[in-house]
C-alpha cells in the first residue's frame, strides 16, 4: 500500500531557510542544499520549499537554488511561492522541481489552477491553503498573502468551499496550513483536517502544529491525511525523522523505512 | 563495447532536469537531445515525460521523432508518462501512442478512501528481469499518476493501489517504469544502474 509521507518543509527567504512562529518573526535556520540533503538522507519522503517572501513582495525571486536541489537530492520536492503564470511554473519545473504549489495567486485568479493543470498535468499542481479558525465567528477562513503579516488579508472563501473549488479546477494535491497552529507544536488540528479530508478526493497534506511523534500518529490515524508536513521540529532536531518513522511503523502506520 | 552514452530525449516535458541529474549521479556520459543522429548513436535512450499523453505525442510529432523512436535498437527506458507512450494507446483523451508494447493505458479506478492521483511511495511486487536485479521485493518507489497499464504478459513488476497495475513493462528492447526512479532514492538509482547494465544491441553504436 501507499506509504504515509513525512514531509519536512523549508521556508525560504532570500535563499536561506527560515522559520517563524505563526507566520511571523522569521529566524534563519541555514543553507538550503545541506539541509535538503540531510533530510533526504534521514528518510524524508518528500521536501517542500516555500519561498515565503515571493507572493507578498509581488516578485519572482532568484530560483537557481531549485536546480542545485535537483542535482543533489534524490527524493521528490515541491516548490511554492510567487508562481502566477504558466511561464513561472514552467521555469521552476525545468529547474527540476517535481511539483509546484500555488496559494495566493490561485486566490487572486482561480483559473490559474485549471491552466496549470492543462499545461503540466494534474500530478504536479499542488494548491496550498492557509486556513484560519476565527474563534469569534466559529468559521474557517482562507487567508491570502500570509508571507507578510502587514499584507495578510482574509478572503471571501470559507475553507471547505475553497477546498472543493480547487479540486474542481484540477488541483492534484492540497496542503492545508492551519495558521492557528503554525509553529506552536501542540498537535495538528485533527478536527479541521478530518473535516477537510471528508471533502478532499485528492492527496491531502497536513501542515501546522507538529511537536511530538504522537502528533504524527494522530493525524495519520484520525484525520487520514496522506502526508504530514512539519518544519521547526525537524530543523531544531526535536524529532529525528528516522526515529519518527520507526515509531510510526511499529504503531501500524504504513511507512517507508530506509 | 563502446563507452556507454545515455541520451535523454528532449521532449520539452517538465521532468527532464531531474532525470538528467539522476543519470549524472551514476554516469559521466549523459546528453539531453532531440537531434536524431545523437539519439540513434546512443547506447541507451531514455524517454521521460510528465503531463498528458496527447501533449507529449504532439511534441514527439512536432520534433519528427515518432518513427525514430519506433526504430531504435538499443535499450530504451520510458519513465512515467514516457512508459505510457510506449503502449498502443491511452484512454487519456483517446490518444494513439507509439505502439511498441502490446498494452493500453487506462485510468486508475476510483476506490473509496484512496485519493487520486496515486501519489507517493508504494511497493514494487513480483519483480522479474534484469531491471530489478538487486532490488528487494517490496521496495518502495515514488509514483505520481492517474493512468496506468494493466498487468499483462509484458509486466516486469507490479504495484497495488486498490487494484494491481504494471509498475514496469517490457517488450523487446523497450522498457518502461510507471514510477520515478530519478526520485526514488537508492532503490531508484539501482534500477537506473541496472538499465545501463543491459547490453546495448545498437549496431550503429558498435560501428562507431
Amino acid at each position: 500500500m501507499l506509504a504515509k509521507r513525512i514531509i519536512p518543509c523549508l521556508d525560504v527567504k532570500d535563499g536561506l531557510v527560515v522559520k517563524g512562529v505563526q507566520f511571523r518573526n522569521h529566524e534563519i535556520i541555514g543553507d538550503i542544499v545541506p539541509l535538503a540533503q540531510r533530510y533526504a538522507a534521514e528518510g524524508a519522503d518528500e521536501l517542500v520549499f516555500y519561498d515565503i517572501t515571493a507572493s507578498s513582495d509581488n516578485r519572482i525571486v532568484d530560483k537557481s537554488w531549485v536546480e542545485r536541489i535537483a542535482e543533489q537530492v534524490d527524493i521528490p520536492f515541491c516548490v511554492a511561492g510567487g508562481i502566477k503564470t504558466i511561464a513561472d511554473a514552467a521555469k521552476i519545473l525545468e529547474f527540476g522541481a517535481d511539483k509546484i504549489s500555488v496559494n495566493s495567486p490561485a486566490l487572486a485568479n482561480p483559473a490559474l489552477i485549471t491552466e496549470l493543470t492543462h499545461e503540466f498535468g494534474q500530478q504536479c499542481i499542488v494548491v496550498g491553503v492557509d486556513s484560519y479558525f476565527d474563534q469569534a465567528t466559529g468559521q474557517y477562513q482562507v487567508k491570502q498573502f500570509t508571507g507578510d503579516e502587514s499584507k495578510t488579508r482574509t478572503t471571501q472563501w470559507q475553507t471547505l468551499d475553497w477546498i472543493k473549488e480547487v479540486q474542481q479546477r484540477g488541483a492534484g494535491e492540497i496542503v492545508l496550513n492551519v495558521m492557528n497552529k503554525d509553529g506552536v507544536r501542540d498537535g495538528y488540528d485533527i478536527e479541521q483536517l478530518a473535516m477537510v479530508r471528508a471533502v478532499c478526493d485528492v492527496p491531502l497534506i497536513a501542515s501546522g502544529g507538529a511537536g511530538k511523534i504522537e502528533h504524527f500518529y494522530d493525524v495519520f490515524k484520525n484525520a487520514k491525511v496522506d502526508g504530514a508536513l512539519a518544519a521547526s521540529v525537524f530543523h531544531k532536531q526535536i524529532i529525528e525523522i528516522d526515529e519518527l518513522k520507526q515509531t510510526l511503523n511499529k504503531q501500524g502506520i504504513e511507512i517507508r523505512l530506509c | 563495447m563502446a563507452d556507454k552514452q545515455v541520451v535523454i530525449i528532449d521532449t520539452g516535458c517538465a521532468n527532464i532536469t531531474s532525470v538528467r541529474c539522476a543519470f549524472e549521479r551514476i554516469s559521466n556520459n549523459v546528453i539531453v537531445s532531440r537531434d536524431p543522429q545523437t539519439i540513434v548513436n546512443a547506447s541507451h535512450v531514455v524517454l521521460p515525460g510528465v503531463g498528458t499523453a496527447g501533449a507529449a505525442m504532439e511534441k514527439l510529432a512536432q520534433f519528427e521523432l515518432i518513427e525514430l523512436v519506433q526504430q531504435l535498437r538499443q535499450p530504451v527506458l520510458g519513465i512515467c508518462l514516457g512508459m505510457q507512450l510506449l503502449t498502443q494507446a491511452s484512454d487519456e483523451r483517446n490518444v494513439d501512442c507509439l505502439g511498441l508494447v502490446d498494452a493500453k493505458v487506462s485510468p486508475l479506478e476510483k476506490r473509496a478512501e484512496l485519493p487520486l492521483p496515486h501519489m507517493g511511495w508504494n511497493k514494487l511486487i513480483q519483480l522479474t528481469g534484469p531491471l530489478f536485479e538487486g532490488v528487494d521485493e517490496g521496495s518502495y518507489v515514488y509514483f505520481v499518476h492517474s493512468f496506468a497499464v494493466p498487468v499483462g504478459q509484458y509486466t516486469l513488476a507490479q504495484c497495488d493501489y486498490g487494484q494491481a497495475f504494471s509498475a514496469s513493462i517490457r517488450q523487446r528492447n523497450y522498457y518502461g517504469v510507471q514510477f520515478h526512479p530519478e526520485r526514488s532514492g537508492q532503490v531508484g538509482a539501482q534500477i537506473l544502474r541496472n538499465f545501463l547494465s543491459i547490453e546495448s544491441t545498437n549496431t550503429q553504436e558498435r560501428q562507431a
